[in-house]
């Protein structure tokens, strides 16, 4: 076999998730964090269905979702390989950001926020911030 | 795909004057590549559709073809596991393999048989296995003969739960490679859910739902509000508690989403409404409409 897939996916049932969605979701992850680059290649179908017990289609479906998106494209014979990462290699490279986000997270907590207050507020900001952004 | 693995017009089947009919006027057809959950309660008469479909019954009335010809024809192209695995008890695994080596000459593939042969006592013989190995032994047959179309009635019924996951997987690594179209039956439906694109419910020797799973469930929606007309929309189960009425009902045109809470039902709520609603009518998806005859000679 050829060089093995960076990554492998894990399959929840009981999420409410779509399959196909949770691998497009867990692909995308891992290319913001950085543990997908441009090149990797993605497990096969074969390899996917094989561990996780899942329909075949379902793999393909996700597959296609993320070459329509251009994350991904399908070499015939070879398998499918990523084309970009997602988001700004800030979110891996930039250790200001994180550590300013750290700093805040604390400062929120300390003020006697609970994690799900933090993540409210958070998603919040977050959502005035890029309102009308296409990709959002 | 466009050729049909199944295709079913008027099928039935009587076992004898006293036990009516197993099967009664069931039609359906299954394009070939899917796999197929075979679900319904017990005596539904999924093992009877199996047995026509493998060639080992002889139809009472209507016709079975199977990868475009009679199932005698297609056997070389078919695997079938019956629900009791019968194996040779007086064999070894080893001549087992041997023997299904020898009968499939053509196609058999051994690296396949032996990756879920593998972990058996090869020198055992078949009646002192357990339930589980033989299923195993018998899955390997099936796998061996790289068949085109596999007929494995409750396959997994007797493997716990850490080998059940491996031979499905094995089973779906077999379909993506070579495209097999699969037909399982079972009573347990959340073992297929995520492994099955595709469905047929039978009950009472009829199909009662088939098609794409996704299509199927996509047009049904459950709905929950304040109790009211559900009309023009098909009710296939419906309860009333205080003010609030749920209902699982088959869309006829666009839903009201301002007088009801609508969400899409899982496979599992699907299937158990329509069995505890005998009345709800059949619903099959276009590619899963049996051609009428006519259609079939000319094309």
């Amino acid at each position: 076999m050829a060089e093995s897939a960076a990554v492998e996916f894990r399959i929840d049932r009981r999420s409410g998730v779509a399959t196909y969605l949770q691998i497009v979701q867990q692909t995308k992850q891992a290319l913001r964090l950085g543990v997908l680059e441009p090149g990797d290649r993605l497990p096969t179908a074969r390899e996917v269905v094989e561990a996780t017990a899942i329909n075949p289609n379902t793999v393909l479906k996700a597959y296609r979702e993320l070459e329509r998106e251009g994350l991904v494209e399908a070499r015939r014979g070879l398998g499918t390989f990523v084309r970009r990462t997602l988001g700004s290699a800030a979110v891996t490279t930039d250790p200001p950001l994180r550590a300013e986000l750290a700093e805040w997270t604390r400062r929120a907590r300390a003020a006697g926020l609970d994690k799900d207050d933090v993540s409210a507020l958070f998603t919040d900001v977050l959502d005035s911030t890029f309102k009308g952004d296409p990709h959002s | 795909m466009t050729g049909a693995a199944i295709e079913a017009n008027g099928l039935g089947m009587a076992y004898g004057r006293r036990r009516g009919r197993a099967l009664s006027d069931c039609s359906f057809r299954l394009p070939a590549g899917r796999i197929c959950a075979l679900v319904g309660p017990n005596g539904a008469g999924k093992s009877t559709l199996l047995a026509l479909a493998a060639g080992l019954l002889r139809p009472t009335e209507g016709s079975v073809r199977v990868l475009g010809s009679t199932p005698a024809e297609a056997r070389a192209r078919i695997a079938y596991v019956a629900q009791d695995k019968p194996l040779y008890p007086q064999l070894t695994v080893a001549d087992t393999l041997w023997a299904g080596a020898e009968l499939n000459p053509a196609t058999w593939d051994r690296a396949a048989a032996d990756r879920v042969a593998g972990p058996l006592p090869q020198d055992a013989k078949v009646r002192t296995l357990s339930g589980g190995q033989r299923t195993r032994l018998a899955l390997a047959l099936a796998l061996g003969k790289r068949p085109e179309l596999m007929l494995l009635d409750e396959p997994m019924a007797d493997l716990d739960p850490l080998v059940r996951h491996q031979l499905m997987g094995v089973l779906m690594a077999e379909a993506a490679e070579h495209g097999t179209t699969i037909v399982m039956s079972s009573h347990i439906l959340t073992e297929l859910e995520g492994a099955c694109d595709y469905l047929l419910l039978v009950e009472g020797g009829r199909v009662r739902l088939g098609g794409e799973s996704e299509d199927i469930l996509a047009a049904h929606a459950v709905l929950t509000g304040q109790v009211r007309d559900l009309a023009p929309h098909t009710v296939v189960e419906s309860r009333t508690t205080g003010r609030q009425l749920t209902a699982l009902v088959r869309k006829e045109g666009p839903l009201d989403d301002t007088a009801w809470d609508v969400t899409e039902p899982s496979l599992e709520e699907l299937l158990l409404a329509h069995l505890r609603s005998p009345e709800a009518p059949a619903l099959l998806t276009p590619s899963a409409r049996a051609r009428a005859r006519e259609e079939v000679v000319a094309a």
